[in-house]
């Protein structure tokens, strides 16, 4: 998508989020294998300082930080008072400043016990959640970011494919995408037509489907989780749920931060960096049809954290 | 074969991987789950290592630590050439050495600041900033001054040295960790310089020079 220059605006002045549709949101706060037990941890969710922990039982709780459960300290789970709503749900702690619901957006494939399921990475990153989601939505970029791995040049057309915004279910879904990859996973032998689908069923968090290499019946399952800091930095929380049965645990998470890694400095340099909802703010083709819905989507639900909305 | 302990997203495994590429070294790349598993402080890479930090090669049996010490290694022994380290001029040598130290300042500066912000290493984030800065202003200066002089790298030789790969990645990096190179054109121009030297590979979040020459 082609960008215009924008002035970008200052996020120190602005308050907290008072977007409730944002605050009533699950967010990921971390992953529960990299959380030692029964231990306060610190993060940021929404410009509010929390904390969280995980028990030896793997019982969630999140909290707003307060002074007497520096990060480190052991924490009495099940003693805890004032806490926040908070879940374990697809391996990572969930908290929310609002009222959330009362379930996570499913992901049935992450019962499957074949499946390996793994936190790639969290990492840090200079963008708006939303620019981060449209992104990894977009296929455009494959060839040229992700050369020899997920593109490669000439196979630069992104074919015609399906958007859709399911009512019942409140989330975008775009199917019918295909692509060719010269390296779709560590499974793959060699390039392949890869057949894609996204979910958006969370304004901050996707769920991608593609071909596994092992298995033609079954799609691999990888997520990015969001976790707003403010409105211009994120925490990614890459979910892995894929097939594969010979690589070891880092080397899948290896191969899928090394995308993440190209993908970083296109985000980071994104402008303006929240996500302008206006149809006329930047120029679409029919590859960002995905885009698109997404755009209109969080109009019309009424977010505004990490977006330019569009003028009434 | 030499084995490289590497990480993808470290600058200081890049630069091995840079050198070897460049060179035509064939090796054979065991990864370290640096994050989030903290394998370099795992046990059995303390014992290959009891710094706990990447990179590491065993070639054949020596072990080695510390980027700037495996470049002069690798250079040293691989490069037949003898440009990428000097071995038979004093001069040379000496700037070579300089500049590698100079090298672990950007990774003190630079690579923590990026470290920082990407993986939420505890620093004080103001403090490298402004570090890695000092040593951008440096640098630029000096290549600046060296392409009024007709020298293209680091060191006063035709050729880059060993120098140039390893100042270069935490350079490239810097905006990851929020540090533009906005005020360093000479920093750009070397950069843009290097990418174009034969062999070059990328690593992720470096990106290769565009096809057209550089101006």
């Amino acid at each position: 998508m082609r960008r215009p220059d924008h002035n970008e605006r200052p996020a120190m002045t602005e308050p907290k989020c008072t977007d409730h549709v944002t605050l009533n949101q699950w967010y990921p706060l971390g992953a529960i294998d990299e959380a030692p037990r029964a231990r306060a941890i610190d993060t940021v969710l929404l410009e509010e300082n929390l904390s969280y922990a995980v028990a030896g039982d793997g019982t969630v709780a999140a909290w707003r930080r307060r002074e007497d459960l520096k990060p480190g300290m052991p924490v009495d789970v099940a003693a805890l008072t004032d806490t926040l709503p908070a879940i374990s749900a697809y391996g990572y702690v969930w908290a929310s400043l609002g009222r959330p619901p009362a379930a996570l957006f499913p992901i049935p494939e992450y019962a499957e016990p074949d499946r390996r399921k793994l936190n790639a990475a969290t990492i840090g990153v200079n963008v708006s959640a939303p620019r981060a989601i449209e992104n990894f939505l977009d296929m455009g970029h494959f060839p040229y970011v992700h050369t020899d791995i997920l593109g490669a040049e000439p196979h630069t057309e992104v074919k015609e494919y399906d958007v859709e915004i399911s009512t019942d279910r409140d989330e975008i879904l775009a199917t019918r995408c295909r692509f060719f990859q010269p390296m779709a996973s560590t499974a793959s032998d060699g390039g392949a037509d890869v057949d894609y689908i996204y979910r958006v069923p969370h304004p901050f968090c996707s769920v991608l489907y593609k071909s596994s290499p092992l298995d033609e019946t079954r799609l691999d399952v990888i997520a990015v989780f969001l976790q707003p800091l403010d409105q211009e930095h994120i925490r990614a929380h890459m979910m892995l749920c894929v097939l594969d049965d010979e690589n070891e645990d880092k080397v899948i998470k290896r191969f899928q931060q090394t995308i993440f890694g190209q993908d970083k400095p296109i985000l980071e340099n994104q402008y303006p960096k929240r996500l302008p909802l206006d149809p006329r703010a930047e120029t679409p083709i029919r590859a960002d049809k995905s885009a698109i819905a997404y755009r209109r989507w969080l109009s019309q639900k009424g977010v505004t954290y990490g977006v330019i909305p569009a003028a009434a | 074969m030499i084995k490289l302990y590497d990480y993808e997203l470290s600058g200081n495994c890049y630069k091995l991987r840079l050198l070897m590429s460049i060179l035509g070294v064939d090796y054979e790349t065991v990864p370290v789950d640096f994050y989030p598993g903290r394998e370099h402080k795992s046990d059995w890479f303390l014992r290959l290592n009891p710094l706990g930090q990447l990179p590491v090669v065993d070639d054949d049996g020596l072990v080695l630590r510390d980027a700037q010490a495996i470049l002069v290694y690798l250079a040293a022994r691989y490069d037949p050439s003898g440009t990428w380290y000097p071995r038979d001029d004093p001069r040379l040598l000496g700037e070579v050495s300089q500049w590698l130290a100079f090298a672990d300042g950007i990774t003190a500066t630079a690579s923590a600041a990026r470290l920082h912000d990407g993986l939420f290493y505890d620093v004080d984030i103001d403090a490298c900033r402004a570090g890695a800065h000092r040593l951008f202003r440096i640098l630029d200066e000096h290549l600046w001054f060296g392409e009024q002089e007709g020298r293209d790298w680091l060191c006063a030789a035709a050729a880059p040295t060993i120098a140039d790969i390893a100042c270069f990645p935490y350079v490239m990096l810097s905006e990851e960790g929020g540090i533009s190179r906005q005020d360093y054109p000479a920093i750009r121009r070397w950069c843009d310089r290097l990418k174009r030297v034969d062999g070059f590979i990328v690593m992720s979040g470096i990106f290769p020079a565009s096809r057209a020459r550089a101006a």
